[in-house]
């Protein structure tokens, strides 16, 4: 891969193609954008920042959303 | 009890039951028990994508936003910042500003820790997030949290996912007479009993996910639990009678032989 940078996803280490968008890193990802949060490097994007915002070499990015929850502590998912 | 609504913040909740949907077998589940239940808050926790699974279905595919509403926690946070991070991330996730704050104290209590609880509370309402503290059911710490502008306080009944019951109904008796906010019971409940009991003594609302999830029959059990805080509202609204030592005959002694 031409410019490949390295990036951390949700925790997984992933090599990327320099110069991607917020947009299209979670278009090629398969993840819809509406209902998710992007966190990048600690700053929650807005929404409207997804298209102009590029990812550099070393970026952290955490994407969320919402699942099934009351109230559970980390990992406590089984019934 | 068409006009007996539910106020918060402005907004309008037609039900007094809110329901996690946490520990179902599978959505389908999740969504039929909800719909029975008759509950339109529904509370729902902040987590990473899963992306290397992309066929996982999302739970806002069944759970239409337009038709409940969508109450983000911070369960699992056991600090402010984490705390503030989820909330600030469930807002960005974008369904509201509401958010079912959440500080824990320990894993193996889930007490909150209403020091942190406060002190997140204060950060938030700052940013303009309707903070919603899932509390102990300590009347003391309930004030603080409505002084500095909680809009309802969500005291615990017993530890979460217990199914304990109310295990300080003198606590909770306090708090609703000291406080002038919405109180919904959260966290605890193990039967439609325990639920009815929380409105008989004055909850506004009760929500709970492990009682109606973890039930046998959870779909069963979302029923039950929408009768129980119905009963349970329409007794307190009712008033009940006093309790007394001794027998009073219901029938005359006029007429006996």
């Amino acid at each position: 891969m031409q410019n490949a940078i390295n990036i951390y996803v949700n925790g997984d280490a992933r090599t990327w193609r320099s110069g991607a968008t917020v947009e299209e890193l979670l278009r090629e990802l398969d993840i819809k954008t509406e209902r998710v949060a992007v966190e990048l490097n600690l700053e929650i994007l807005d929404r409207a920042a997804f298209a102009q915002r590029q990812i550099k070499d070393g970026d952290r990015l955490e994407i969320m959303s919402f699942i099934g929850g009351g109230s559970f502590p980390r990992g406590q998912h089984g019934r | 009890m068409a006009d007996d609504r539910l106020m918060i913040a402005g907004r309008e909740f037609k039900s007094r039951l809110w329901v996690g949907t946490g520990k179902y077998k599978d959505f389908a589940e999740t969504k039929k028990a909800i719909e029975v239940s008759g509950a339109d808050v529904v509370t729902v926790a902040v987590r990473r994508v899963n992306i290397t699974d992309r066929s996982r279905e999302n739970l806002l595919d069944y759970i239409d936003p337009k038709k409940y509403t969508i109450l983000p926690n911070t369960a699992g946070c056991y600090t402010v910042e984490d705390a503030v991070r989820y909330s600030r991330l469930a807002r960005a996730a974008g369904v509201s500003d509401l958010v079912k704050l959440e500080v824990l104290g320990d894993e193996k209590t889930l007490f909150p820790d209403t020091a942190g609880l406060i002190e997140a509370a204060k950060i938030l309402i700052k940013e303009g997030f309707i903070v919603l503290p899932y509390t102990n059911d300590d009347p003391i710490v309930a004030k603080k949290l409505v002084d500095i502008g909680c809009p309802a306080v969500m005291p615990l009944a017993a530890p979460i996912g217990s199914g304990l019951g109310i295990r300080n109904p003198y606590n909770l008796k306090i708090i609703m007479e000291t406080v002038k906010v919405p109180i919904i019971v959260d966290a605890g409940v193990g039967t439609a009993s325990d639920a009815a009991l929380a409105m008989e003594y004055g909850a506004d609302a009760v929500l709970m996910n492990t009682a109606i999830a973890g039930a046998q029959d959870p779909i069963a059990m979302a029923e039950a639990m929408k009768y129980a805080v119905h009963a349970g509202r329409l007794a307190y609204k009712a008033g009940r009678i006093p309790r007394k030592l001794y027998a009073t005959a219901s029938s005359p002694i006029e007429g006996m032989l």
